[in-house]
């Protein structure tokens, strides 16, 4: 059985920023806000401490403002400890700069990692909405005695969208046997990396070593799929609910997920609780004409309009006979009185005035940029 | 220094395992939250919370003071209970004998002026104002002072000031007011003076060692410059049910004069980690308060719902007031009523009942439920009934 005080958490807050560029023009993946009061990021830091994770890195690249201004020193998450807790790690010492893939980006925070006491390093993107719990991966990855352990799940997608999923296919012991990056998908049932991986920290450091000395500078590539027949890599399924990040429609369909009652349990009505920052906002006031149907609301909210399939974040106002449906209204968002909004994602703060109409479609829905004035 | 001992006994079931301070408010507050953000607004980084009745769930909830930034290198909050010294154990005795007990906790600070404080009030004020006027005035004590109706005014503590709003006299509930200046129990001292007077205060046998009954009217006849400081927001003392209740009431009513959502001058708070809350597809909410780990389904009408509420489909909730965690179960009719913590509503319950609804009017009241009650279903509980746990 792991140890969980024993591994060293490592979240890649930027990849796949590119997927989503509407919402990471300014900010990383990791600080996309979500589910009416999270960041992306919340999900995976959560997992790591409720799964007995201490100390964690998160790795950053450029954007990285509103991901300091979030995690803070980690009090939220517990991790703001005398040893271990959460380090931020900016670019950082010679050639410092944009990194150009997963291995560059650890040969460059590969001090921190040598200075850990940690057995095991568990690394994570931040695209995947989940709570999961590591241990069980560890536990996994102790008893195949695998070299490197890579969690995936399994869907349907659909091939309308741009590709960007890692699809792989195991032997009936779990052992890896074929990885293929970004390949078309057209609909058929298959399994896809939640780009979660775990692997001893010896180990790790000597792929560093090396892919640095090759300039090879991708894990997919260079140590997945090169090395997929030296090492021992194995795939943990998991089984439960999640969602995956990798497209404006995707994004937009897994918010609107958590309005089935099944997945918002999954995600949360658990003893795992999802930490993030705290706003200290009142609780929403509805007003003496307010409607709301099946949606979530954060607390700051004032609502005296009609909401109805959305999920709104803290500190939104919809004005009297507003009728807002099936939108995403992020963070300070106004509507003003009698407007009329559908599909929409508006991002933080965006201000609507009065008698304005903003529709989109289901396949399509309207993206209005952070501070903007409609 | 920020008096936190007080029982509540007039809110009965609700301070049975809880001091009066640490009862829930609003929707996601504790009384308390109140008189320490507006410490921490206001500048002051240093905070001594006295308690005595029930302190557990006060001490765990204020723990090291981060919510409202107090968890300082310098300063910061401390909660401050009675404790057994050399001379003996002794309870806090009455207000000024509370502050006398801790005259060498003030002391480690070395303040110019000290602020006391009650820790069972609903208000936003800025203290660093009331300190200026303090100043300017070169006042020995401030009193804040709040105009109230002349009807009520022996209700309270009342001040009779001169056109400089130096206080002349005061008198504790008087039966024919002179003025209808009441005290807000707010108080800046000049520290050396008001150490002094505690002293003086707890040598004399006789004295109550209450602020309002000896400390002041003692410096008053002293001739230390005394100042009323008036303060026209809202404030509300929420000592009984319908204060409770009226008070949380405030919170829905637009014409109110308290603003939780102003950003300049937050309310802070312990925040329970929960998701947003949900509402289903056949609720409906109407004029209400709801806050983060709710989920709910039935019918939301002029009422505060905190935390992790649930509200079954077909349950009702009007005029009331359901604190953190209660289940309502499905058909369950809730009505001007303050149901208390972690409590089951059984299916289809009859909890309270509106004013109208009764002949009798003085039999008439908000129905309470304490903390931890499960009812089982159907059960009904009449207007002005209070359950708790025991009976």
């Amino acid at each position: 059985m792991a140890i969980m005080a024993n591994v060293l958490g490592l979240i890649f807050a930027d990849m796949h920023d590119f997927t989503i560029t509407d919402l990471t023009k300014l900010r990383t993946m990791g600080s996309v806000p979500y589910g009416a009061r999270y960041r992306l990021i919340d999900f995976t830091l959560s997992n790591m401490v409720n799964s007995g994770i201490t100390e964690v890195g998160v790795v950053t690249k450029s954007n990285y403002q509103s991901l300091l201004d979030h995690l803070g020193s980690g009090g939220e998450w517990d991790l703001s400890r005398k040893s271990g807790g959460l380090h931020l790690l900016p670019p950082y010492g010679q050639g410092a700069g944009l990194y150009r893939g997963r291995m560059d980006a650890l040969f460059g925070v590969m001090g921190f990692i040598v200075s850990s006491n940690a057995e095991y390093v568990l690394m994570s993107d931040t695209d995947v909405i989940v709570n999961i719990d590591f241990k069980k991966v560890v536990d996994f990855h102790e008893e195949k005695q695998a070299d490197i352990t890579v969690v995936y799940g399994s869907g349907n997608y659909n091939g309308n969208e741009m590709p960007t999923k890692t699809v792989l296919t195991t032997d009936n012991d779990g052992r890896i046997n074929e990885i293929l990056l970004r390949p078309e998908i057209t609909g058929e049932e298959v399994n896809t990396s939640m780009n979660m991986f775990v692997l001893k920290k010896d180990f790790l450091l000597k792929l560093i070593k090396e892919n640095a000395a090759r300039s090879q500078f991708s894990f997919e590539v260079d140590v997945l799929q090169h090395k997929l027949s030296d090492y021992k890599i194995f795939g943990y399924k998991y089984e439960c609910y999640y969602e995956q990040v990798d497209s404006m429609l995707s994004y937009f369909s897994a918010n609107m997920a958590l309005l089935d009652r099944k997945n918002l349990s999954a995600l949360f009505d658990n003893d795992r609780p999802i930490y993030t920052k705290v706003r200290d906002e009142a609780p929403v006031k509805y007003g003496i004409d307010a409607r709301v149907k099946n949606s979530l609301v954060a607390d700051g909210c004032v609502i005296e309009g009609t909401v109805e399939n959305c999920v709104i974040f803290r500190g939104v106002r919809i004005g009297r006979e507003a009728n807002v449906k099936n939108s995403i209204l992020m963070q300070d968002t106004k509507v003003g009185d009698r407007s009329e909004i559908n599909y929409v994602i508006a991002d933080k703060n965006v201000t609507i005035g009065g008698y304005k109409s903003l529709i989109g479609t289901s396949d399509y829905p309207v993206f209005v940029g952070k501070n903007s004035h409609v | 220094m920020l008096l936190a001992g007080g029982q509540g006994s007039r809110l009965y079931a609700l301070t049975q395992d809880m001091a009066k301070p640490a009862v829930p408010y609003g929707g996601k507050y504790r009384i308390i939250d109140f008189p320490l953000s507006n410490c921490v607004n206001s500048g002051i980084d240093t905070v001594g919370v006295l308690t005595q009745y029930q302190p557990l769930v006060l001490n765990e909830y204020i723990g090291n003071g981060h919510p409202w930034g107090l968890d300082r290198v310098h300063g910061g909050v401390h909660v401050l209970p009675p404790y057994e010294s050399a001379a003996g154990k002794k309870w806090y005795s009455g207000t000024a004998n509370a502050i006398y007990q801790n005259i060498s906790f003030i002391d480690r600070y070395n303040p110019n002026y000290v602020a006391i404080l009650s820790g069972d009030h609903i208000y936003k004020m800025d203290y660093s104002k009331m300190l200026d006027f303090h100043k300017k005035n070169d006042a020995a004590a401030t009193i804040a002072v709040l105009e109230v109706p002349w009807e009520e005014a022996s209700r309270f503590g009342i001040m009779n000031t001169d056109e400089n709003s130096v206080i002349t006299e005061f008198v504790e509930k008087p039966k024919e007011p002179k003025s209808n200046l009441a005290s807000m129990g707010v108080y800046i001292f000049s520290w050396d003076i008001l150490k002094h007077h505690l002293i003086k205060n707890e040598n004399d046998r006789d004295a109550e060692k209450d602020f309002g009954k000896n400390i002041i009217p003692a410096m008053l006849s002293e001739g230390s410059k005394m100042v009323a400081f008036p303060f026209n927001a809202y404030w509300k003392d929420v000592g009984t049910i319908d204060s409770l209740w009226e008070a949380n009431m405030d919170c829905l009513n637009p014409n109110v004069n308290l603003d939780l959502y102003d950003h300049n001058w937050k309310i802070y708070s312990r925040t329970p980690i929960m998701p947003p809350h949900y509402t289903g597809m056949n609720c409906k909410i109407e004029n209400s308060m709801v806050s983060e780990g709710c989920i709910i389904d039935g019918e939301i009408d002029f009422s505060v719902l905190f935390a992790g509420v649930k509200v079954e489909e077909g349950a009702s909730v009007r005029y009331s007031i359901i604190m953190p965690n209660t289940v309502i179960k499905k058909g369950a009719v809730v009505e001007y009523a303050i149901v208390g913590e972690d409590c089951v509503i059984g299916a289809e319950c009859e909890v309270g009942k509106p004013p109208e609804a009764l002949e009798d009017k003085d039999n008439w009241g908000v129905a309470v439920i304490g903390h931890q009650v499960t009812l089982s279903d159907t059960t009904v509980i009449n207007p002005k009934a209070m359950i708790s746990v025991d009976n």
